[in-house]
């Protein structure tokens, strides 16, 4: 067991880190390179000013008509995401753990604090869930791959609280939790979660069509 | 867990899919498809695709979805499923059905009127997956029966109507000579070097709406504007080869329509009330002949009434009495922000303005759009059923009292009519320019 937990806490985080950001300047460049080369259109036409005012209104709650149209899925996403950062970010224990490593620490959230936020984001995926499954219009669009990344980004924070909270198990627990948080942050670069990364310049080129030469808004 | 993307019990009769769909092979699909995604997608339908949710946000944008009682089928999302999403996974190996109903979504059921990427929370350009679908299909041969047709015209004539040139100047002469009736000294001067505005209109004007050309005469010779048109091919702003996927044949059409302004020296082009041809030449065509803008300055008709309204050029001795309802078109409004403006000549023509929700930006669709019209009577009640909400919308400013409809676009007009009729709407639908028309002080 000892054995297993050093390794995952130990070289695997490496190579989860060195793959997390190497994929995503891999994703970014490569995508980068082909739009170049094949849709120079997007370098034309991008312009910083519109491509912020865009992204301005749609990382605000209901800045957009659609937000205000599903107030309680916009309520949810956005505590969601936020948490999603937050939590291991800003983890007393997380923070140890660098501080032990490289002496260097900051700012943490309370124990009690980081716990609620946890389990925002634990309902939030289950609300993910119940939406696929119930809201024939997210059905539709479901694949067997939809379930698993949401399973991917649960698993973090279902067994970090496990863990946290020393439920029966909670060893094994422990050396889950880390080998999932390694393959969610392997997983952003190469799954769908690579939103994370597209999600400024998908929103930015249209804000700019839109703004710069449409001359309206979208949003 | 995951829904099959084709589920289809509808017959497709329409010839041009049949007859296309028979003389397909799977090893030419499958050439044809890579081939496209190959050389002509890349960043864009990559990164459209990879990080695409499928959270179903965008479904409520689109008028099918909301008109069909939200079935899932016709959610952007739900069309670029079966279309897009399954070519890919399947890496073109598709058969000749797939192809046919593929193409059926892609031109009868999807308007492009970009209502979507204002609600897709990434931003995700979903009219241009579909127009990338047609693209494919344009170059697979399997397109509508009528609007291949109209893409014939363009390339047989340069208009999308099978007008003949001497066809074009005789109907302007026609015209000239009517509105001489009421204004004496009235002209409708062609090919004048060096004019300001060169007026450019769509093929169905000189073909069987007319009496615009008239309306517009009597309102540039009211106003004084030094205009023209001209006598050779390029007269016609319209294009439905940007809607079939003939991107060649789009470029052809707008080279010759800048060419021939270029020739006449004139210093902008204005253009008739038509939406989806303002897409192509503001928007799209320039984009294919290499020019970042429009190479020479083009506007609307809506943004030339507001000048002359505004700057005093024309005057209205009564304003329209009927209270009105303003429908923003999608090329004019999610194409050109043009919504405020058109407010604003509006208001100065008529009583009273009743607005429509949504409005502006966010107006539904008219479901003719996109070339939809343009695909025939086979799918008159594709685009009239699938509209039902714009039935509604409208429904709600009748009662509100009102009895009008200005729709600056011909394509809204077609689909607004065939709604007003179906759902017994009984209300009128008009141009700017047929109020202006009616309401201004004219010269003797």
């Amino acid at each position: 067991m000892h054995d297993i937990y050093n390794f995952v806490s130990g070289p695997l985080v490496w190579v989860s880190f060195i793959l997390f950001i190497g994929g995503s300047i891999y994703r970014f460049v490569s995508m980068a390179v082909l739009a170049r080369k094949k849709d120079p259109v997007v370098y034309d036409y991008m312009s910083l000013r519109y491509a912020l005012r865009s992204i301005f209104h749609w990382i605000i709650p209901f800045r957009s008509e659609n937000m205000k149209k599903h107030p309680v899925f916009t309520i949810v996403t956005f505590a969601f995401h936020i948490c999603l950062f937050a939590v291991p970010i800003f983890l007393f224990a997380h923070i140890i753990l660098i501080k032990e490593s490289w002496n260097i620490s900051w700012w943490f959230l309370s124990d009690s604090t980081a716990d609620v936020l946890t389990l925002i984001v634990i309902g939030s995926c289950v609300y993910f869930l119940v939406r696929r499954i119930v809201q024939p219009e997210v059905k539709y669009l479901t694949s067997p791959s939809d379930y698993l990344i949401l399973a991917i980004v649960a698993a973090p924070f279902i067994s970090g609280f496990w863990t946290y909270h020393q439920f029966a198990g909670h060893e094994v627990m422990g050396i889950i939790h880390i080998l999932s948080g390694e393959i969610m942050l392997v997983a952003i670069p190469f799954t769908r979660l690579s939103h994370m990364i597209f999600f400024a310049f998908t929103r930015g080129y249209m804000g700019s069509e839109f703004g710069a030469i449409r001359h309206v808004k979208d949003w | 867990m995951s829904e099959p993307a084709a589920v289809t019990t509808k017959q497709i009769t329409d010839e041009g899919l049949v007859t296309g769909a028979s003389k397909l092979t799977p090893e030419k699909i499958e050439q044809v498809i890579n081939g496209v995604l190959k050389a002509e997608t890349g960043a864009r339908l990559k990164t459209y695709v990879d990080i695409c949710v499928h959270c179903g946000l965008c479904s409520e944008a689109c008028h099918f979805y909301l008109s069909h009682d939200k079935d899932p089928k016709y959610s952007p999302a739900g069309k670029v499923k079966q279309t897009i999403w399954e070519i890919l996974d399947k890496k073109g190996k598709v058969d000749a059905e797939f192809i046919k109903r593929a193409s059926e979504i892609a031109y009868t059921e999807c308007n492009v009127c970009r209502r979507c990427s204002m609600y897709c929370p990434f931003g995700i350009d979903i009219a241009y997956l579909l127009i990338t679908m047609r693209r494919i299909c344009h170059k697979l041969g399997v397109t509508p029966q009528y609007i291949q047709d109209t893409a014939h015209s363009h390339s047989a004539t340069i208009n999308q109507m099978w007008v003949k040139d001497d066809e074009w100047i005789d109907c302007l002469m026609w015209q000239e000579d009517e509105a001489r009736g009421e204004i004496p000294n009235i002209r409708i001067p062609l090919e004048k070097e060096g004019a300001e505005i060169y007026y450019s209109v769509i093929g169905p004007e000189p073909k069987f709406r007319a009496q615009l050309i008239y309306q517009a005469a009597v309102i540039m010779h009211a106003a004084g504007v030094d205009w023209t048109m001209p006598a050779t091919p390029g007269w016609d702003n319209s294009d439905m080869c940007m809607f079939t996927g003939d991107f060649e044949m789009m470029a052809r059409l707008k080279k010759i329509h800048y060419e021939s302004a270029a020739r006449l020296k004139v210093k902008r082009i204005v253009m008739g009330e038509c939406g989806h041809a303002f897409r192509s030449v503001y928007d799209v065509g320039n984009r294919a002949l290499g020019w970042k803008m429009p190479p020479i300055p083009m506007v609307h008709a809506i943004e030339f009434y507001y000048e002359l309204i505004k700057d005093g050029k024309i005057k209205i001795a009564k304003k329209y009495e009927k209270p009105v309802t303003f429908h923003d078109p999608c090329n004019t409004v999610r194409g050109r922000g043009l919504h405020e403006m058109g407010r604003y000549v509006t208001n100065a023509i008529c009583e009273k303005l009743i607005e429509m929700h949504p409005n502006r930006e966010h107006n539904y669709c008219c479901s003719a759009g996109g070339g939809v019209i343009n695909c025939g009577p086979p799918y008159k009640m594709t685009r009239v059923d699938g509209n039902r909400v714009k039935a509604e919308q409208l429904f709600a400013a009748k009662a509100r009292g009102a009895k009008t409809i200005i729709a600056p676009c011909h394509n809204c007009h077609g689909g607004l009519e065939d709604i007003v009729h179906h759902y017994g709407l009984d209300m009128d639908i008009k141009f700017l320019g047929d109020i202006i028309y009616e309401t201004m002080e004219k010269p003797e």
